[in-house]
């Protein structure tokens, strides 16, 4: 082992995910009457702080907010309308069984643990998939308008990793009505006066006081002020860190702040090296590139993915006859074909490329081609269910999908880590909740394709709303001053980070850090991972944040809008967290799901568990050393569905 | 190819503000549009200079954070599409261009090319939803809306709140982005309670922000990067007539009836 060896926390652990007792069915139902309420004239007493206001934030606030409690949010965006959960495309997956296909709650429940490769906490995914039906509820009452029948009835598609149609959608732009229900039911109680919107502010740290989070310090982007908010209980939403490679099909302002600055206050990080590649993302066409843009996985449900059978096949695609071309997919795993879970998919895309069938100018690219389907049910069908996404395909490469098959590549979309949290989504520190793609969340190894939305809205709408009510009503809280001499001390702490940032004055742009940062990540961490790769980025990860904080060059002024600044803040964190993902990668000796170790894997090149060894998250104590925290295991019990080898066969 | 970008320059909203004049050289027909902005701004950082505050986030054309107006036209020369996610192929070797921010006396300049949109989520706040609070619903199922009337109703969802309507309007007017959601919402059967409410309050608080009224010119349908078309401004002001002649009454005779 490597001097980052993982060090073992000492028995007695802190990661207690206090599971309800009882047969799985009942343990949500039961666990709700346990929780203790607060009366409602006593609700607008008690100060809720969220951070984040993307479905997860804005629906958890907007709930808390109906029920009476005083709700402050923030975000970074000029709205809370933008965050970047608007830019979810295919659906949300609920287990209606509208379709009389032989969906139940207990079906989604399984496909779920299943895809996520066993590393999943059985007991939240349950819940999950029990919530998933009120969702759509839920988003219909708000105005959401989903895909309609002609009769009026709500339309689904399926969705990768499902053999089923239990995704409701509308069109390509499922995130974005979402979003905006839930934003929407957020500005009926801005008018109704129980929340407030703190816009283009962002949280730069988190106040923790006598063991309890108790507030966050945040600057305004506009006028660089630095403020403290003190509450009750924090809730951080601030989605995922996978901007950690620079190139993701993440908003460019997606960061790591708020979790990794909670993380150094002491909430544990739960399987950070558990990230998501995408196999239908447009391939990188220059050096440039600022990000990538993600085309809906939907798209596979009529689409069929393929490269030459030769190497270096140099032809256009529309000459390839049929009997040269690779549906490598469809031959691989003939019982899900296209529609395979998205980490297989990935992994199948990049070793057909690493075998120099790889397709496009770069070779780093693989067909999806509509021909067929175009064929079999006619353009204008074709273009009813993905229009937008074939403008949009047009608009960035200047080809027409229809014409020519499009060029697709995996990227990183997605990650299934995040701060640890136990059943009631509260961190290892108290008082602290963690909702959507910012906590370590129920997808175990890899996520299925429309369950982010799902997971974010229960978290929001039903499961934040009982357990945070809970946490106010057991817990007695002293009235915090706010010029409380720890609260202070966070402040300048906050000021002082940002003097040394704009102190450096070195020869480099935040940008250019950055983007060697995520190139190293993804040659390292990406797609495939091996024990030499992981330690030689283990030793460059920490000379790379060396030399930023030597030679980075951040633009003057902290007292306006400093876009420079903002990034150098969110960079630095990235430079710490990545050292983190590599830590959980390296000591992770397995393959499972998304998370590939060469070492690990069956002879036809699928992940291979271990079981035995691993059947446990990751959860990870900051020391203090970067370069060595303290590994947490929460043992994974898996009592209702057994463990077996995935096989999409 | 080489563009020159003559670029407006706003310190603050008190600043009076002036153009500054850069030169994108070795731009490539692949990048997108703040892309090639992006590298400008490396250069100008480089150079010990302030870069060009400019407002982003998806650079996947929905989620409204972007938008500055490019000779004249709001996102740029391509129809339905947002300025991230304007490529390069629609300029050619030597062009110049002139960027400037959305001009409107409800959206005041916070720096450069970003203004302050707030005004719109007031908007919202002062009806732009449904009274539908968390765990009320019914059966999903349970409402059927006709696939035409939910095809319609998103058409006018797909609003993403960036602002070009207003500053392509002569007037700044904010009709488009307020008649789109009263549509969305009015279209379906869960939006027909307090739907006179929705118009009188979202009108009256479009009025009170200071944007302007329409006068048919239908630049904002031109400029909209999601199409939505002007017929939802008619729409709109069905609704507002309707509310302001009849509903008050209606309302106030169907509560006298309750209290009976």
């Amino acid at each position: 082992m490597s001097a980052h060896a993982a060090t073992d926390a000492a028995a007695g652990s802190r990661v207690q995910a206090k599971v309800p007792p009882g047969p799985i069915e009942q343990k949500w139902g039961r666990h709700k009457f346990d929780l203790k309420l607060v009366n409602p004239a006593n609700r607008r007493r008690h100060t809720i702080l969220f951070v984040g206001t993307g479905l997860a934030g804005a629906a958890g606030a907007a709930s808390l907010g109906e029920l009476g409690f005083n709700v402050k949010c923030f975000t970074y965006n000029d709205s809370a309308r933008r965050a970047h959960s608007i830019a979810a495309q295919g659906g949300i997956n609920a287990a209606k069984n509208y379709r009389n296909d032989g969906d139940s709650v207990w079906r989604l429940f399984y496909d779920t643990v299943k895809g996520g490769d066993f590393r999943s906490r059985e007991a939240n995914v349950y819940r999950l998939a029990e919530l998933s039906v009120r969702i759509i509820d839920q988003c219909v009452a708000q105005g959401v308008p989903f895909a309609r029948e002609y009769g009026g009835l709500l339309d689904t598609r399926s969705f990768g990793g499902a053999q089923l149609s239990r995704t409701f959608y509308a069109r390509g732009q499922t995130g974005q009505q979402l979003l905006l229900g839930a934003y929407q039911a957020l500005q009926r109680q801005v008018a109704a006066g129980t929340v407030s919107v703190e816009t283009h502010t962002e949280m730069l740290d988190l106040i923790v006081l006598d063991g309890r989070a108790r507030g966050v310090v945040t600057r305004d982007l506009r006028t660089g002020q630095i403020e403290s908010h003190l509450g009750d209980v924090v809730v951080l939403c601030t989605g995922g860190y996978g901007n950690v490679f620079y190139l993701s099909t993440n908003a460019k302002n997606c960061n790591a702040t708020a979790i990794w600055r909670a993380h150094k206050r002491g909430a544990f990080f739960g399987n950070p090296c558990y990230t998501q590649i995408h196999p239908t993302c447009i391939p990188v066409s220059g050096e440039y590139q600022s990000k990538l843009t993600l085309m809906s996985e939907s798209l596979r449900n009529d689409g069929r993915v393929w490269v030459p059978k030769r190497k270096g096949d140099t032809r256009s695609p529309n000459e390839i006859p049929e009997d040269e071309r690779d549906y490598y997919l469809e031959r691989k795993y003939p019982s899900f074909g296209n529609l395979a879970p998205r980490d297989i998919a990935s992994r199948a895309a990049k070793e057909v490329c690493d075998e120099g069938r790889g397709v496009g100018s770069t070779g780093l690219g693989v067909y999806l081609d509509f021909r067929d389907s175009i064929q079999r049910l006619g353009q204008q069908v074709i273009g009813e269910r993905y229009g937008n996404l074939f403008e949009m395909y047009e608009r960035i490469t200047g080809e027409n999908g229809y014409k020519v098959p499009m060029r697709i590549f995996p990227a990183v979309h997605y990650v299934m880590g995040g701060l640890w949290v136990g059943y009631d989504l509260e961190s290892t520190i108290p008082g602290l909740f963690v909702g959507g793609e910012a906590n370590f969340s129920d997808h175990g190894a890899n996520r299925l394709g429309a369950s982010a939305l799902m997971q974010g809205l229960a978290d929001g709408y039903f499961i934040l709303p009982a357990t945070v009510p809970d946490y106010l009503a057991r817990t007695k809280l002293d009235k915090l001053p706010s010029d409380h001499p720890e609260v202070r001390r966070v402040e300048s702490e906050v000021r002082d980070r940002i003097a040394r940032l704009l102190a450096v004055k070195g020869k480099r742009t935040v940008d250019s850090f950055h983007r060697e940062l995520g190139v190293l990540m993804w040659n390292y961490c990406g797609m495939a991972r091996n024990e030499a790769g992981l330690t030689a980025a283990l030793e460059k990860i920490p000379a790379l944040r060396e030399e930023f904080w030597r030679n980075v060059l951040v633009v003057d002024g902290s007292d306006t809008v400093n876009q420079s600044l903002e990034k150098a803040g969110r960079v630095a964190d990235f430079l710490e967290l990545a050292e983190l993902i590599c830590i959980d990668a390296l000591h992770r000796r397995e393959s499972c799901g998304g998370h590939f170790r060469e070492e690990s894997q069956t002879e036809d090149h699928e992940a291979k568990r271990d079981d035995q060894n691993f059947c446990y998250a990751g959860a990870w104590e900051h020391t203090g050393d970067l370069g060595n925290p303290a590994l947490h295991r929460e043992p994974l019990v898996f009592e209702n569905i057994a463990l077996s080898e995935r096989s999409y066969k | 190819m080489n563009i020159t970008l003559k670029v407006w320059r706003q310190r603050n909203a008190q600043d009076p503000g002036h153009f500054e004049t850069y030169q994108a050289t070795n731009v490539s027909h692949e990048m997108s549009f703040l892309e090639m902005l992006d590298v400008v701004n490396e250069g100008l950082i480089l150079g010990g200079k302030d870069p060009i505050v400019f407002e982003h986030d998806c650079r996947e054309g929905i989620c409204g954070s972007c938008g500055f107006v490019i000779n004249g036209r709001p996102h740029g020369p391509w129809p339905g599409t947002t300025v991230c996610q304007l490529h390069m192929r629609a300029f050619k070797d030597g062009d110049h261009l002139i960027l400037e921010p959305w001009r409107a006396a409800a959206f005041p300049i916070v720096k450069d090319l970003m203004v302050d949109r707030s005004a719109f989520d007031r908007i919202i706040q002062a009806g732009g939803y449904l009274d539908a609070p968390t765990g009320a619903a019914q059966d999903a199922n349970a409402i059927l809306v006709p696939k035409e009337r939910a095809e319609l109703a998103f058409e006018a969802a797909a609003c993403i709140g960036c602002g070009a309507c207003v500053a392509a309007c002569p007037n700044a007017a904010a009709m488009l982005f307020t008649s789109a959601k009263i549509s969305h919402l009015g279209l379906l059967p869960q939006g027909q309670p307090r739907r006179s409410h929705r118009a009188l309050g979202m009108v009256a608080q479009m009025d009170a922000e200071g944007f302007g009224g329409c006068t048919n010119h239908g630049e904002c349908e031109g400029a909209c990067p999601k199409q939505i078309r002007m017929h939802f401004i008619a729409r709109m002001n069905r609704d507002l007539v309707t509310a302001s002649l009849w509903r008050p009454k209606l309302e106030g005779a169907l509560h006298t009836l309750a209290e009976i």
